[in-house]
């Protein structure tokens, strides 16, 4: 029998050379007649070990890294195949200190199993969850929900429960589940990782959570910058409905439960949830006012859940270990787990599942290894491109969403990107106003004008025209903008710039002309 | 508004009645029209407004809300560099100027040759291996301006 060897077919690996050292394991394999099989697994999100390479040996699974495809000829002759040394060996990949300190729950299978077979995923564990939900009921499923203390993962931090409680209450008619895939903070890809290393487990999440409230539709909304993820669905879910786990008759249940991919266009705005609903629709992406939510008059007007990637991922395993147990992670009012990305400029970038509560320090400095350039960190924006920068005297502060709100911060999609000291705050703040120009939807004032008006304002402050005046109208300008704004995008906006205000207000001051 | 050949008037209606009988399928029908013929042309409108039977304004307003749908050809390939903060805290700056220098054109632009258009993207999901960019479809991680010039150099071959 072959030996077995996983190069992540990831687009995050890919983009670093996976896909010309899986051609290279097979040609030279070919060659020396000890051809492997290859399997395409996700990342396990360490990424700068990627491309990782692990090979599948009697005492485990031995990993190396980062390979690349001039390495492979040398691979082959050290004998990587056994798992013996090797210049790049790195052992087990689970005994990495990287590894050793996570809690992988959502994550679990992400990097381990082959994301194309159905088999392998029940393998691993998969479908026990709708196996649970299916013998439970209903009102059981979302009680178990509510229970586990999940909240809505995509940035809002909503308790999901109370979301699907309000979904099962409507009177039984046309429901739909969505899947709001629409990824757009810088610094995240914790969606992404889990599309493309365990498709099935997302598939899972939105099956239980239609059997649940009686929903018999489910539309994942991805982004078009998606293409890699886009595939591994589209070929997961055709291959969930070879094995019935969709269809007519889900899991021999007699309960329909039908799923389909949508592509976005590339609207930011799409990722706010009643934008996504409009564009899943085929409409303008604009907001829509609440009340109604979308849990009541939802897509085409129907009761919706809306929910993000990791949240619907998580349900599987709640569902199979039962709530108790995923409350048991966590602290205070963050229970369970949470997927860290950590992006910028670090020395060890990726994902990092943990319990909330961690702090920013350990997971700069004890994971992240500390800057790329070796510079000190001298911020982080948390939560995207709506969300606050991070001061390096603030690293202590647990990653928690009451702790971090407390320091005027968000969590939101728990992205983490680092900046060393030779950042510009003024021209980040600057940045956050012209994103938000770009991405308004235009429907509100504050937000379609307040953003042009705010890269205006601090353009003058850099050419030092009427700095001090100037300062203040900005800041008189962030508060328009966050009182007066329909949504998320025009109402957060301002928290990047705020923060850069209040933490580095010596960065706003006059430049020469270069 | 220029008008369509035969071609692509025909590849647009196919497109339209294939799709008409989904749910809510405007934004459908435009990914399939511009994967088709690259981009989404003026006189598309009326062809899809008339097919799912809603306005040309109504078509319209869609096309022009999202970015990712272009209203004039592509060059031959499509460049894509992230500009989001992520890959700015890793150089995503230097590595645009470096790119509009090489290329002669800003973004947005497609160059004389028609061979490449480039153009900003905010987020490839991505930032672990900052700074990022796509071309064709094809991600790329750790772009220096090096590898930027031989990710070039490999398409003009």
């Amino acid at each position: 029998m072959s030996v077995r060897v996983y190069v992540p077919g990831d687009a995050g690996a890919l983009s670093v050379g996976a896909e010309e050292v899986a051609r290279a394991i097979a040609l030279e394999g070919a060659r020396r007649g000890e051809a492997p099989e290859i399997v395409r697994n996700g990342s396990r999100g360490a990424y700068w070990l990627e491309p990782m390479v692990e090979v599948a040996t009697a005492s485990g699974r031995v990993a190396y890294g980062p390979v690349t495809a001039a390495d492979v000829p040398g691979l082959f002759s050290a004998n990587f195949l056994k798992g013996s040394p090797h210049a790049l060996h790195l052992g087990p990949a689970e005994s990495l200190p990287w590894f050793a300190g996570q809690q992988r729950l959502t994550f679990e299978r992400v990097g381990i199993v082959d994301p194309a077979s159905v088999a392998d995923y029940v393998k691993h564990g998969g479908y026990q969850g709708l196996s649970q939900a299916l013998s439970m009921g209903g009102a059981q499923v979302v009680q178990a929900i509510t229970a586990s203390g999940l909240r809505g993962r995509g940035g809002a931090a909503f308790p999901t429960g109370i979301k699907w409680k309000t979904v099962l209450e409507q009177p039984a008619g046309r429901k739909y589940v969505t899947c709001n895939a629409d990824e757009g903070d810088s610094g995240t890809f914790s969606d992404r990782m889990l599309m493309e290393g365990d498709p099935f487990t997302l598939i899972e999440g939105m099956t239980i959570a239609g059997v649940a409230v009686g929903a018999a539709q489910g539309y994942i909304y991805l982004r078009a910058e998606y293409p890699h993820a886009h595939r591994a669905l589209k070929a997961a879910i055709a291959a969930a409905y070879q094995a019935r786990y969709l269809g007519p008759d889900v899991a021999g249940s007699g309960k329909r439960f039908d799923l389909e991919v949508r592509l976005g266009a590339g609207a930011y705005i799409c990722g706010e949830e009643t934008s996504m609903l409009e564009s899943l629709e085929g409409k303008r992406g604009e907001v829509r006012v609440r009340p109604p939510l979308p849990a009541i008059k939802g897509l085409f007007g129907q009761p919706t859940i809306v929910n993000n990637v990791v949240t619907l991922a998580t349900v599987p395993w709640i569902l199979a270990h039962g709530a108790e147990a995923y409350a048991n992670f966590g602290t205070g009012k963050s229970r369970g787990t949470l997927p860290i990305q950590l992006a910028g400029n670090i020395k060890r970038g990726g994902l990092v599942e943990r319990a909330f509560g961690l702090t920013l320090r350990e997971l700069l400095y004890d994971y992240g290894g500390g800057s790329a350039s070796g510079r000190p960190i001298r911020t982080v924006q948390i939560g995207g491109p709506l969300g606050a920068y991070v001061p390096a005297s603030q690293f202590d502060t647990p990653v928690d969403y009451e702790a971090l709100s407390a320091i005027g911060a968000l969590l939101g999609h728990g992205g983490i990107v680092a900046f060393d000291d030779t950042v510009d705050m003024a021209r980040m703040a600057r940045y956050a106003m012209e994103f938000c120009a770009i991405e308004s939807c235009g429907k509100c004032t504050p937000c379609r004008i307040g953003s042009t008006r705010g890269m205006e304002v601090i353009d003058r402050i850099l050419a030092g025209t009427d700095g001090e005046r100037n300062v203040q109208l900005l800041e008189e300008l962030c508060d328009t903008m966050v009182q007066g704004s329909l949504c998320g995008l025009g109402g957060m906006a301002p928290f990047p710039v705020q923060s850069a205000l209040k933490h580095f207000r010596e960065d706003f001051r006059a430049r020469s002309q270069a | 508004m220029q008008t369509l050949n035969s071609g692509d008037t025909e590849t647009i209606r196919r497109i339209v009645a294939e799709l008409k009988g989904r749910p809510g399928p405007l934004l459908e029908v435009l990914h399939g029209v511009q994967g088709a013929l690259g981009y989404v042309p003026a006189a598309a409108v009326p062809l899809v407004a008339e097919g799912l039977n809603i306005s040309r304004a109504e078509v319209h307003g869609v096309v022009t809300f999202y970015h990712y749908f272009r209203h004039s050809p592509p060059g031959a390939h499509m460049v894509s560099l992230c500009q989001a903060e992520s890959c700015q805290a890793q150089g995503a700056e230097a590595l645009a100027s470096h790119a509009r220098r090489r290329l002669g054109v800003d973004f947005n632009q497609t160059t004389a040759d028609g061979r490449f258009t480039l153009e900003p993207i905010y987020c490839l999901g991505n930032c672990a291996c900052s700074p990022a960019a796509m071309i064709d479809g094809r991600l790329h991680g750790r772009v220096t301006p090096e590898r930027f010039d031989a990710l070039i150099a490999e398409q003009r071959k």
